[in-house]
C-alpha cells in the first residue's frame, strides 16, 4: 500500500492504494470518476487518455504511484463554470460522437494536439489521433471536430 | 413552427457524453458488490472429466464457484437459437446444446467452464487461476471449408452441418445459363471479422431478496429480448421478476443484440449468493468470446449475354457457424443474405445454396449488415468480373440491368417498395468525378504508384421485418416495435421506445419526429429507452430498424394522442369535434379564432372536471389522462439502395493500399436528420474499409486465436481513411409514413467490393480480403511476372 496526493480536476485528494494500482482504475474505482473509459489490455484504443500536468497519457499504462504529486484532469474536469470546454462544443457541433464510449479519451488526446499545434492539417490531425481507436464514426466527424475547436481555442 | 424532421439537429445525448457523465454498465456498481471472472477453455475441443474447485473456494475473498454441474442442478436452460432454418431436404436443421457453463465439453477456446465470484476482482481473477479443470483434448474442427469432411464435434450432427438450405429453383436457374453466351465464376471467401464494438460487454445482476427481483444491468442492444430469453429459455427469474436495464451502451454493431453466458449466470449467481454480480469482458475476452461475423467460402456463378444482360446466377456457400448456433447465427447466412445475393438487378432466374457447419470456433452471428453485405460482396464482384471479361464499362453493365420499374419483384424473395438505381448511380458518376479517373490514374503513374477504381451497387433488405413473414420463415418471435407517448400533466412528453440507441441518436431522431407530431418543443421531449420495467415491450435495435419501425410506431402513438385530444378539445371550446383542427401543437377551431393549446388539452386530460377557475370536463366516455401506445409491425422490410465508387493508390514496391477517394450515393428514403445520417454512413464505411483493407479474425490449425487483441487484429484507425464524399437521392419508402427505409448497415455492405474491385482494377488480378500488403505485393509481383513474359 501506498499513500498518493493528487490534484485531480483542481481538487486536492489523499488515498491509500495499492501498489499496482494503474492510473485509470485509480480513477474510476477510486475516485468514482467513471467518465475514463477502459477499452482495452494492451494501451491501443485510448478511451482512457487523461492529463497528467498537462499531458495526454493513457491511464490504463500509468501506475498511480508514480504520479505522486501530480496535477490530473479528466473529461469531468473540461467543464467550466458549467460550461463545456470548446473541444467538447466542437465534437457536439460537429457529431464527432456516436456511441460515446471513446469520447472522453479522443477529446483529451485532441485537446493535447491542439496545444502543440495551433492549426493542424488533416492528416496531422488523423496522424495525432492514431492511438485513439473509435468504432463508430469513421473519423471524419472527429477531424472536422478538431479543425473546428482549433478555430476557439 | 418550422419542420425539425430534415434538420441537422445537433445529438440531445452528446453532452453527458462527453462531459463523462455517461453511464454504461462498467460505471454501475452496487453496495456490497461482488465480482465475476469466468474460467475459460484454453482448448478449441475437449472433453471435461473433472472440474475441481476445492483450492479455488478457499483463496482470498471467494464468494463462491459454480461451474456447469450447479447448471445442470439448478436447470437453468441453455443458450438459444432463434430462428429455425430447414434443409431442402424439409429437414430441421440440427443444434447442439448450448450450456451457459460446459459440465460435458468444451468447442471453442473461451468456452465458459466455471465463474469464481469474488469480493474484489482481482481476488476473483487469482482464484480462477486454482480452478484445476482436467480436459481430454480433442482435435478442432477450424476450417469452414473442411468441416464437412472432418471429425463430427457433435455425436448427432453429422458432418457437422445444421442445414443445408436452399432459396430459388435450380432447375430454371440452369435453364437460364444453358442460354448464357457467357458463364463468370468466382470463388470468394468473406472473411470472419470481430464486431469490437469499443465498449467491451459487462453485466452487473442485482438481486433484491425481498421483491425476489432481480435487476439486470447489461450491454444490449435489445433488453427486452435479454429478459423474454432469461426468463423463458434460461427459466433463471419469471419475467415479472427480472428488470433488464440496458443503460448508455458503447457500440454494439450486432453483437450485442441477444444475451450471453455471462448475463445469464450473473443472474443466476447473484440469486443464488443473495448479493449483486459485476462482470467486464477485458478486450481479449471480447475478441475470444463475442459472436464473431462473416465467415463465408462461396462458389458463385453469373450467366450472361454478350451485351451485358444477366440472366441467371448461382451461389454456393459454406458459412461458418462457430461452435453453437447463436441467436441470429443461422438467419444471417440464410433469409439475410441469400435474398440479396441476386443484387439490385433484373435476374430472371438465381438460387441461394447455403450448407451452415459447425466449427470449433466462437459462434458466429449477425455483424453490422448482416448476410447483406456477404451477398453485395459476391454478386459485385462477379458484376465487376462480368464488366471486365466483356470489356464493357462497370457503370454501363450495371445500368443495363438495374430494374426500372417499382414495385419491383426481386429474383428470389422481396418486393421492392421504390428505387431509382440509374440516379442513384449517375450521381455517384458525378460526385465522385468518374469522368477524371484516368487523368488521376495518370498522375498516381507518374508518382510509382498504381490506381484502380472499383463500383458497387447495392440494395438491401431492413427495416426489419413484417412478423407474419419472418415467423413463416421461422423467426422466433415477433419483428414489430412499440412505443409510447406519454403525456406529462406539466404538458411535457416522455416518449418510450422499444428499440435502444447504443450510438444511433435515437434521443434526437425520435425527438425530432415527435416534436413535429405534437407541436411540442424538442427540449421539452424526453425519449427513454432500454429498461424493460419503463417502457413496453420491443424488439430493440438492429437491422436498420428503429426508424423505420420504431420510428413509425412513435408517429401512430402521436396520432392517437392528437385523436383523443381533438375530441377534449372540442368539449373544451364546446364545439364539434369536426370543426377541430390540429396545427403545431395547437387545436384550432376553424374560421375562428379560438383554439387550445396541447398543453392546454394535457393538463384537463389529467384534471378532468371544475375546480376554482379550472373547466375541463371531459368529453362522455373518455378516460383521464394522456397517454397512448402503439404496436407498429411493418407490412413490408424496407430497401435501401445506392451506388458507392472507391478509387486506391496502391505502391507496386511494399504492396501497401490507400483508399484515396471514396463516393458514397445512398438512397434512404426520407432522412429526419442529416447529420446523423452522414455520421451513420461514416462509420459503416469504416467497418467497410477494414473488412476489405485490414480486418481479420484468425484461428490457427489447432483452433487457438491468433488475434486475440489490439495488437494483432488490425483495428482501422483515424490515418487509415480519406474524408469520404457522401450524397443521396430520394425515393421514399411506402411500407411506412415516414417514407424512412434505414441507413445504419449501408456503408459496411457496399464498401467491401467497392475497396476490392477497385484494388483488382489496379493490379489486374484477384485479391482476397483483407487485401494486405502482403497480399497486394504478391498480386503486382505476379502481374509483373506474367506480363514479362507475355513481352
Amino acid at each position: 500500500m501506498k499513500k498518493l496526493n493528487l490534484e485531480v480536476n483542481g481538487k486536492k485528494v489523499s488515498k491509500e492504494i495499492a501498489d499496482h494500482t494503474v492510473l485509470s482504475v485509480f480513477l474510476r474505482e477510486v475516485l468514482n470518476l467513471t467518465g475514463t473509459h477502459v477499452g482495452c489490455d494492451t494501451s491501443q484504443c485510448g478511451a482512457c487518455v487523461v492529463h497528467v500536468d498537462g499531458k495526454s497519457i493513457k491511464s490504463c499504462t500509468a501506475l498511480a504511484a508514480d504520479l505522486d504529486g501530480a496535477k490530473v484532469t479528466t473529461i469531468e474536469g473540461l467543464v467550466k463554470n458549467g460550461k463545456m470546454h470548446p473541444m467538447q462544443e466542437a465534437f457536439k457541433k460537429e457529431h464527432g460522437l456516436q456511441c460515446g464510449f471513446c469520447t472522453p479519451g479522443m477529446v483529451m488526446s485532441a485537446i493535447d494536439l491542439l496545444n502543440h499545434k495551433k492549426n493542424p492539417t488533416d492528416k496531422e490531425i488523423r496522424d495525432w489521433l492514431e492511438g485513439n481507436i473509435c468504432r463508430c464514426t469513421g473519423y471524419q466527424n472527429i477531424v472536422a471536430a478538431v479543425k473546428e475547436a482549433a478555430t476557439k481555442m | 413552427m418550422a419542420s425539425l424532421v430534415g434538420s441537422r439537429v445537433e445529438r440531445k445525448e452528446d453532452k453527458k457524453l462527453l462531459t463523462g457523465r455517461g453511464k454504461y454498465t462498467a460505471d454501475v456498481t452496487f453496495a456490497h458488490q461482488t465480482y465475476a471472472y469466468f474460467v475459460r477453455s484454453p482448448h478449441a475441443r475437449a472433453q471435461i472429466k473433472n472440474v475441481d474447485t476445492s483450492k479455488a473456494e478457499k483463496a482470498s475473498g471467494v464468494v463462491a464457484v459454480l461451474t456447469g454441474k450447479d447448471i445442470v442442478n439448478d436447470k437453468i436452460g441453455g443458450l438459444i437459437a432463434g430462428w429455425r432454418i430447414k434443409s431442402e431436404d424439409g429437414s430441421d436443421m440440427k443444434v447442439p446444446a448450448h450450456p451457459p457453463l460446459a459440465s460435458e465439453s468444451v468447442n471453442y477456446v473461451g468456452d465458459h467452464v466455471a465463474v469464481v465470484i469474488a469480493e474484489s476482482l482481482d481476488e476473483a481473477r487469482n482464484a480462477a487461476e486454482l480452478v484445476k479443470v482436467d480436459y481430454k483434448i480433442l482435435k478442432a474442427v477450424v476450417k469452414t471449408d473442411k468441416a464437412m469432411d472432418s471429425e463430427n464435434i457433435y455425436k448427432d450432427i453429422p458432418k457437422n452441418l445444421c442445414f443445408d438450405w436452399l432459396l430459388g429453383d435450380r432447375a430454371k436457374t440452369q435453364e437460364a445459363f444453358d442460354k448464357a453466351d457467357k458463364i463468370i465464376k468466382i470463388d470468394l471467401i468473406n472473411n470472419r471479422l470481430i464486431p469490437n464494438a469499443m465498449e467491451p460487454r459487462a453485466a452487473n445482476a442485482d438481486y433484491n431478496p425481498s421483491t425476489e427481483e432481480i435487476t439486470l444491468y447489461t450491454t444490449s442492444q435489445n433488453p427486452h429480448l435479454a429478459r423474454i430469453i432469461i426468463s423463458a429459455f434460461n427459466g433463471v427469474a419469471p419475467e415479472n421478476k427480472l428488470r433488464v436495464i440496458a443503460p448508455d451502451v458503447g457500440g454494439g454493431f450486432g453483437s450485442k443484440i441477444y444475451p450471453y453466458a455471462e448475463e445469464v449466470v450473473c443472474s443466476w449467481a447473484s440469486k443464488k449468493i443473495e448479493r449483486p454480480v459485476k462482470w467486464v469482458a477485458d478486450r481479449t475476452e471480447s475478441f475470444l468470446s463475442d459472436c464473431h461475423g462473416r465467415d463465408h467460402v462461396t462458389h458463385a456463378e453469373l450467366a450472361v449475354k454478350n451485351d451485358g444482360t444477366f440472366l441467371g446466377f448461382k451461389n454456393e456457400t459454406i458459412a461458418n457457424l462457430g461452435a453453437y448456433a447463436s441467436v441470429f447465427g443461422t438467419v444471417t447466412p440464410t433469409y439475410l443474405f441469400g435474398p440479396c445475393a441476386t443484387g439490385v438487378y433484373k435476374m430472371p432466374a438465381a438460387y441461394s445454396n447455403v450448407k451452415a457447419v459447425f466449427t470449433n470456433t466462437a459462434p458466429v452471428d449477425a455483424y453490422r449488415g448482416a448476410g447483406r453485405p456477404e451477398a453485395t460482396y459476391t454478386i459485385e464482384t462477379l458484376v465487376e468480373k462480368a464488366a471486365r471479361e466483356l470489356g464493357m464499362d462497370p457503370a454501363e453493365i450495371r445500368m443495363k440491368n438495374f430494374p426500372t420499374e417499382f414495385p419491383f419483384q426481386q429474383t428470389l424473395v422481396h418486393s421492392v417498395d421504390s428505387g431509382d438505381y440509374n440516379a442513384g448511380l449517375k450521381k455517384a458518376m458525378e460526385v465522385g468525378d468518374y469522368k477524371g479517373f484516368e487523368a488521376r490514374k495518370k498522375e498516381s503513374e507518374s508518382k510509382g504508384k498504381l490506381r484502380g477504381v472499383g463500383f458497387c451497387s447495392y440494395f438491401e433488405a431492413c427495416g426489419i421485418a413484417p412478423s407474419a413473414v419472418v415467423m413463416s420463415l421461422g423467426c422466433g418471435i415477433g419483428l414489430w416495435e412499440s412505443a409510447e407517448v406519454r403525456f406529462n400533466p406539466t404538458g411535457n412528453v416522455t416518449v418510450f421506445t422499444g428499440s435502444h440507441s447504443h450510438g444511433q441518436g435515437h434521443d434526437t431522431t425520435f425527438a425530432q419526429i415527435a416534436a413535429d407530431r405534437l407541436g411540442v418543443p424538442i427540449e421539452n421531449i424526453e425519449i427513454s429507452h432500454g429498461d424493460t420495467d419503463k417502457g413496453p415491450f420491443g424488439y430493440g435495435t438492429y437491422g436498420s430498424r428503429s426508424l423505420t419501425v420504431g420510428g413509425t410506431a412513435i408517429v401512430k402513438a402521436c396520432d392517437k394522442i392528437v385523436a383523443k385530444g381533438k375530441k377534449v378539445a372540442a368539449k373544451m371550446l364546446e364545439v364539434n369535434e369536426s370543426d377541430v383542427e390540429f396545427k403545431d401543437g395547437e387545436f384550432i377551431v376553424a374560421k375562428s379564432n379560438q383554439k387550445k393549446t396541447i398543453g392546454e388539452v394535457a393538463f384537463a386530460c389529467y384534471l378532468p372536471g371544475q375546480y376554482g377557475e379550472v373547466k375541463s370536463p371531459l368529453p362522455e366516455g373518455e378516460e383521464p389522462g394522456l397517454k397512448e401506445t402503439s404496436f407498429f409491425d411493418p407490412g413490408n422490410f424496407s430497401f435501401p439502395a445506392g451506388s458507392h465508387i472507391c478509387e486506391v493508390e496502391i505502391d507496386p514496391d511494399t504492396g501497401n493500399t490507400e483508399v484515396v477517394k471514396y463516393t458514397a450515393v445512398d438512397d434512404f428514403g426520407t432522412i429526419i436528420n442529416p447529420l446523423i445520417v452522414e455520421g451513420q454512413v461514416h462509420g459503416g464505411l469504416a467497418q467497410g474499409i477494414g473488412q476489405a483493407l485490414y480486418e481479420n479474425c484468425h484461428y490457427d490449425d489447432t483452433g487457438q486465436l491468433v488475434t486475440a487483441s489490439y495488437m494483432d487484429y488490425t483495428m482501422p484507425r483515424a490515418d487509415n481513411f480519406p474524408e469520404f464524399n457522401l450524397g443521396f437521392t430520394c425515393t421514399p419508402a411506402t411500407s411506412n409514413p415516414l417514407g424512412t427505409k434505414g441507413c445504419g448497415e449501408a456503408g459496411a455492405i457496399a464498401a467491401p467490393p467497392a475497396v476490392m474491385n477497385a484494388v483488382m482494377n489496379a493490379v489486374g488480378t484477384e485479391v482476397s480480403m483483407p487485401a494486405t500488403a502482403e497480399k497486394v505485393w504478391k498480386a503486382c509481383q505476379k502481374m509483373n511476372k506474367s506480363n514479362s513474359k507475355a513481352a
